[in-house]
């Protein structure tokens, strides 16, 4: 017999495995047993490290050294010179100015995080419950099992939890209410219906630590008297949905589960149903629809889920990340988790870093953090030598926030009194490129496809908004349309039944907040200031810089570009595309993008119009 | 499982199989494992240090590995290093050797002086 010397983590988060995590697994077993010592050591898939930029990431321990974009071609170095003769690889750690970082501790991306949710996420090995357990896993309900459900009510009560899906309802009271509610049985379910662009927290913890998740809603199910849960998770999330039902059948095995758990009168089971994917099965109310067969819509509460959820039983609907947070709370106690975060939001809170930020991917940070410390701290600040512009906090149901907010601190209330949310967790960091009115146009038209059509604000208003927005951006705004936006929206967000209506108008309306010169120029000017919309813009040659070369023009796809050597070329605006072939192709950088419509497009339009009056 | 005392039992076993990602460990042997170490047999005095520390489940001795130390005539090299105690570092190792290193240091507590080469404060 011979134990293992090493353990080789390998980050097999979404990210890492799309970037070749697995290809590098497959490679080190290769290398490794052509040296004769596969067996010293233990390869591990792991879930989610954090930092997704710099991925495939891989740790090794007993030294806790951190390897960060690594390839399949990195392996027979890591094996000769790490594995055999002890010599870290320099080369593949992350390197900060003149200096290298060789564990993770010494890197600045994790300074600031403190992490409680994610503790486990790319320490242990997702597919074994007996690592869990070795972290102290399953203590918690152990000792919460030996107790009253009332007590359990009052640790969590006592934490100032709060839900972490986006609304932020304090998790004792809810579940206050369903253990209160007549009926049975009591369900819980555990909402994993993350949907909005750019957001991958409930996906890295359920890929990451299954079981911290099973144990938080065994907790859950426990303290309000349920003895099934299922979990929603959507089908775009395989690895998950294979983890959680691999963590249910070994918490079976080990008799965590089942019938009469640990000789207690507490039985309980768990299952998985996959969604479809649709945004608005978020909403508690139209997931419930969803989990029982039938179309994913909302309906009006109350009754609340609590009272009539799952076959109009009580039902307890939690988000991944807040069953994340319950354990924990057990192990070390209420006090020491509300000793993090501000007054009224408690705790930590995992954000997924995207956009035009250094590092990009998962973290996790206390309540009450700056926005600065958020996206330069731990992000790293904005790539290349772009300026910060606005980070949109909440996806699509949120809002955004300036350079004039770096100071905010990340609360409920704070964000919600800024125009932005909490939201789930997805953070999107713009640099001074985008155009504030493209962006809330994207948005918009996100929650247009997603909105379930039951009534007509969000169906119809939603739609208008849109068109509108489509109208600014193509150079055809009118002054009023800004009023008109803001009317509509605010209609929409008092008159919609669930929360996508009430909250899809805000990013519409914190761009019209903090953007409205942008607005202007676009309607005012015919000009997008960012040069992003393209009817807004126009491309330009510099006659003193042409050389006439005619690159441009032999790349021009509509042959618009005309010019000689002695009279240098032009640009026939009305036949250009924008495509933008000829400023990549000019050698000597004299076309470049200029802000605005071309006055000869102005006149082809006005001209245009007016034939179409006489023609009618 | 029916008791906290049976989750206890399984814990205590599988922390042994992630004792390496553990800070907390008692005693770290480093075998110097550079070309000339590797040529003298340290892959053989590593692979006795983990058969020896398996077989008598030591549970807070992690095994690693170095590169050259300089000292190629006393290869294989071995570290041994504990909190708050000397570094000792043996030479010449060899599997009978490190079976003696085991059982009498890294068990017992008591170095093995006779192969000792150098003690650092």
């Amino acid at each position: 017999m011979s134990i293992k010397r090493i353990d080789l983590l390998i980050c097999c988060g979404s990210g890492c495995v799309s970037a070749g995590a697995l290809r590098i697994k497959e490679k080190f077993i290769e290398v490794l047993n052509k040296n004769n010592i596969y067996d010293e050591v233990n390869i591990i898939e792991t879930g989610c490290m954090g930092p997704c930029d710099f991925g495939p990431v891989l740790m090794v321990y007993p030294e806790g050294i951190f390897y960060t974009k690594v390839s399949p071609d990195d392996a027979e170095e890591i094996v000769n010179e790490h594995f055999i003769k002890g010599r870290p690889v320099k080369r593949l750690m992350q390197q900060e100015k003149d200096s290298t970082l060789a564990t993770k501790e010494e890197i600045p991306f994790y300074k600031k995080q403190i992490k409680v949710a994610l503790e486990n996420c790319g320490y242990l090995n997702p597919e074994r419950i007996e690592e869990y357990i070795a972290l102290g896993g399953y203590e918690a309900l152990v000792n919460v099992l030996n107790g009253k459900p009332e007590d359990a009510i009052e640790t969590i009560k006592r934490s100032g939890l709060r839900g972490r899906g986006g609304a932020g309802f304090p998790v004792g009271m809810k579940w206050e209410f369903v253990n209160k509610a007549q009926g049975s049985p009591k369900y819980v379910v555990c909402n994993a219906d993350e949907g909005d662009p750019g957001a991958f927290m409930d996906r890295s913890l359920l890929e990451g630590d299954p079981h911290r998740i099973l144990e938080g809603m065994m907790i859950a199910a426990y303290a309000v008297g349920a003895s099934e849960g299922y979990f929603y998770i959507r089908a775009e999330y395989p690895l998950a949905i294979t983890r959680i039902k691999l963590a249910i059948e070994q918490a079976k095995e080990y008799g965590l589960m089942g019938e009469n758990i640990l000789d207690t009168n507490f039985s309980f089971d768990a299952f998985v149903r996959t969604g479809a994917g649709a945004f608005v099965c978020g909403e508690e109310t139209a997931l419930i629809a969803s989990i029982m067969g039938q179309r994913g819509q909302p309906i009006q509460k109350p009754p609340y889920p609590a009272n009539e959820g799952l076959w109009k039983k009580p039902t307890l609907v939690n988000n991944v990340e807040t069953l994340g947070n319950i354990a924990p709370i057990f192990v070390k106690g209420p006090e020491w988790f509300s000793s993090m975060g501000t007054e009224t939001s408690k705790g930590t809170k995992v954000f997924a870093l995207t956009g035009d930020i250094r590092n990009t991917g998962l973290v996790e940070v206390p309540m009450g953090i700056s926005v600065e410390e958020l996206i330069y701290d731990v992000g790293g600040g904005i790539v290349g030598d772009r300026k910060f512009k606005a980070v949109q906090l909440g996806g699509p149901s949120g809002g955004c926030l300036t350079s004039e907010h770096l100071d905010v601190k990340i609360d409920y209330e704070t964000l919600k009194e800024k125009g932005a949310m909490m939201g789930s967790g997805g953070v999107i960091v713009m640099n001074d490129s985008n155009c504030m009115v493209n962006i809330a146009k994207f948005f918009l038209e996100f929650s247009v496809d997603e909105s379930c059509g039951k009534c007509a604000p969000c169906r119809i208003g939603l739609k208008q908004m849109h068109e509108i927005l489509d109208k600014i951006t193509k150079g055809r705004g009118k002054p009023s349309d800004i009023d008109e936006l803001v009317t509509l929206g605010n209609s929409i967000k008092q008159l919609s039944l669930c929360g996508l209506g009430q909250t899809a108008p805000n990013p519409v309306l914190s761009t019209i907040n903090y953007f409205r010169d942008e607005y202007e120029a676009h309607i005012n000017d015919s000009a997008c200031p960012t040069k992003v919309c393209l009817d807004l813009m126009h491309f330009n040659i510099d006659k003193n810089k042409c050389i006439g070369c005619s690159l441009c023009a032999r790349r021009c796809p509509t042959s618009c570009i005309t010019g000689s050597r002695q009279d240098k070329f032009v640009i026939g605006q009305v036949d250009c595309v924008k495509c933008g072939n000829c400023l990549e192709v000019c050698p000597v950088k004299a076309i470049t993008k200029e802000s605005g419509m071309h006055p000869d497009m102005k006149k082809h339009l006005e001209k245009l119009a007016q034939e179409a009056l006489e023609y009618n | 499982m029916k008791t906290l005392a049976d989750l206890k039992a399984i814990r205590e076993k599988a922390q042994k199989e992630m004792k390496l990602r553990n800070a907390n460990v008692r005693i770290k042997v480093i075998v110097g494992m550079g070309t000339s170490g590797i040529a003298a047999g340290a892959k053989e005095v590593m692979k006795t240090f983990l058969d020896e520390i398996a077989t008598r489940s030591l549970t807070d001795v992690v095994v690693s590995q170095t590169g050259e130390k300089g000292l190629s005539s006393m290869e294989p090299v071995v570290d041994v290093v504990e909190e708050g105690k000397p570094r000792y570092c043996y030479g010449s190792m060899n599997v009978e050797k490190t079976k003696r290193v085991v059982a009498e240091h890294l068990v017992n507590g008591n170095p093995v002086k006779e192969f000792l080469i150098s003690t650092e404060e």
